[in-house]
């Protein structure tokens, strides 16, 4: 029995809600209680933002997580603001082209696992423009037990109803991650 | 049972639709404004159904009251400051005896306040939503689900009992997405015998009105509707809770979410702890209250305010327990550990 307490943050326009979705969704789809809330309030393309998403074999209590074993950090104030709440033993991914961890004063609790991943230099070379939050995604479903790639497919295919392209786009963008 | 994911403002608006609300009217606020745009989109598709955007939140209740009045099913929602400015026609739709549902995602105050969740309308909602000798129901959702389940109850209770109905939740609970179930969810055609529509002389005319100006008709009106809320005070209390524990903390809504966690996590440290969680705030789950508090040596009253349930959660006990408070408010969502901390120091206190 494992419950999944998920902070994504990063700036406006990146994604961030979205790759909250689709984890919500992913666990949907695996038969888990799941929740999403978004930070909300007078936002702006370039400003911060970040999102709670649980998922958890039992009903959920606190939605909001303030503690979580997996981080998505998609730029420098991000990981600044958030590296020192992630669990003890919990796993952290960023976006190593917007922000290197080893510059930041910010420090994580003993035991947490770093991911680095260039998410947003594999999507402008790769011509994914906007897809770093699905290459992150890519790599935390390659570093944890979330969800099988099957699983994370089949919530895509959900998500990107009817739209074949998009869903290829972001398949690929996945993989990318997966493989990095 | 197919589950989609969906924000709680939109499950509020798509469980009035299947309810069968067939009009809408409301003005834009932060952060319920999917329940209007969710409306605003679906609504007109349905045979009969009307959105309208009014000119202000008082425009809104007023066409609420019009429409109401016709027997038809509707509906408006806003957040703490447009609520404030709905009370005056809530106290009208009450002095009619109209059946109709506001919906009310609270947000911090007073005055503008900000636009994160808050608990901050209770006393409000339950003691002074309009002026006269009246109250409403009052429902308080903690989930999605929730949000679909009691607003079909809202209606339902609506119509049974001729009275508004409101739907207390907040802004996490309006803003957050969890799965949710429309499952055989459906209302039936309730009676309007009384409303003040077209008959073309089919039967004798019906009036509403709020002005009774001979005191002896006024206080038998206000009276007979004192009655129904004696019926409802006896079938329309909702509560969930634990038994036994010694330490109850009591909280509604999204607090109440948190506080489960709190509580959980307590119990797995040794302490016994439970949680009472109303799902009607007036009237007060009183007796459920009482019952899970029969081994308490004290209550903890949570809340994102400075404490408005605190007083209805004494006076059900009767004053015979301890009733602590902890709470945050303006715009703060207590965090678990919060709640824990405190409900350790009890614990420690407890056994001094």
């Amino acid at each position: 029995m494992m419950t999944y307490e998920v902070l994504t943050a990063g700036f406006g326009g990146q994604g961030v809600l979205f790759v909250g979705k689709m984890l919500a969704e992913i666990g949907l789809l695996d038969g888990k209680e799941v929740s999403w809330f978004p930070s909300y309030g007078p936002a702006m393309r370039g400003g911060t933002c970040n999102c709670s998403v649980v998922v958890s074999d039992r009903p959920i209590g606190s939605p909001v997580v303030s503690h979580p074993n997996l981080l998505i950090a998609m730029n420098g104030p991000s990981y600044d603001k958030f590296i020192g709440t992630v669990a003890p033993d919990g796993k952290a991914f960023v976006d190593s082209t917007l922000t290197n961890p080893e510059d930041s004063a910010a420090k994580p609790c003993d035991g947490v696992r770093i991911f680095s991943i260039p998410a947003t230099k594999l999507a402008v070379d790769n011509d994914l423009i906007g897809m770093a939050n699905i290459i992150i995604l890519g790599k935390l479903i390659k570093e944890t037990a979330f969800a099988s790639l099957e699983t994370v497919e089949k919530a895509m295919t959900g998500v990107t109803k009817g739209k074949e392209r998009l869903f290829a786009l972001n398949m690929k963008a996945l993989k990318l991650g997966m493989e990095y | 049972m197919e589950k989609i994911l969906m924000k709680g403002n939109e499950a509020c608006a798509e469980a009035a639709i299947r309810a069968g609300c067939k009009c809408y009217f409301g003005y834009p606020i932060t952060p319920q404004n999917e329940i209007t745009a969710y409306m605003s989109k679906h609504l007109p598709k349905i045979d009969g159904g009307v959105f309208v955007q009014a000119e202000s939140e008082i425009g809104a209740i007023n066409m609420i009251y019009g429409c109401a009045g016709s027997g038809s099913r509707c509906m408006t929602s806003s957040s703490s400051p447009g609520i404030s400015l709905k009370s005056e026609g809530i106290s009208y739709i009450v002095g009619a005896d109209l059946p109709c549902v506001i919906v009310n995602v609270q947000r911090g105050g007073p005055g503008l306040g900000t636009i994160q969740p808050s608990q901050a309308d209770y006393w409000q909602a339950t003691k002074a939503i309009g002026h006269g000798d009246m109250r409403i129901p009052i429902l308080a959702p903690a989930s999605a689900q929730e949000m679909v389940d009691m607003t079909l109850k809202a209606f339902r209770i609506a119509e049974e009992y001729r009275t508004p109905v409101m739907i207390l939740a907040d802004g996490l609970l309006g803003q957050m997405m969890e799965p949710v179930s429309f499952d055989n969810k459906s209302l039936p055609e309730a009676d309007s015998s009384w409303a003040a529509n077209g008959h073309a002389n089919s039967r004798p005319k019906n009036t509403i009105n709020s002005l009774y100006l001979d005191p002896l008709e006024l206080e038998q009106k206000i009276k007979e509707r004192f009655k129904r809320y004696e019926q409802i005070t006896e079938k329309e209390v909702g509560a969930v809770y634990d038994k036994g524990a010694k330490i109850v903390v009591a909280a509604y809504g999204s607090t109440a979410r948190v506080a489960r966690s709190a509580v959980d996590k307590a119990r797995a440290e040794g302490i016994n702890a439970g949680l009472f969680r109303p799902q009607t705030l007036w009237p007060f789950p009183k007796k459920q209250l009482i019952e899970a508090t029969e081994n308490a040596k004290v209550v903890l009253v949570t809340e994102m305010s400075m404490g408005q349930m605190v007083d209805d959660v004494k006076m059900s006990l009767e004053f015979k327990l301890p009733v602590q408070f902890f709470g945050r408010t303006g715009g703060f969502v207590p965090n678990p550990d919060e709640i824990l901390t405190k409900i350790k120091e009890l614990e420690v206190s407890d056994n001094a």
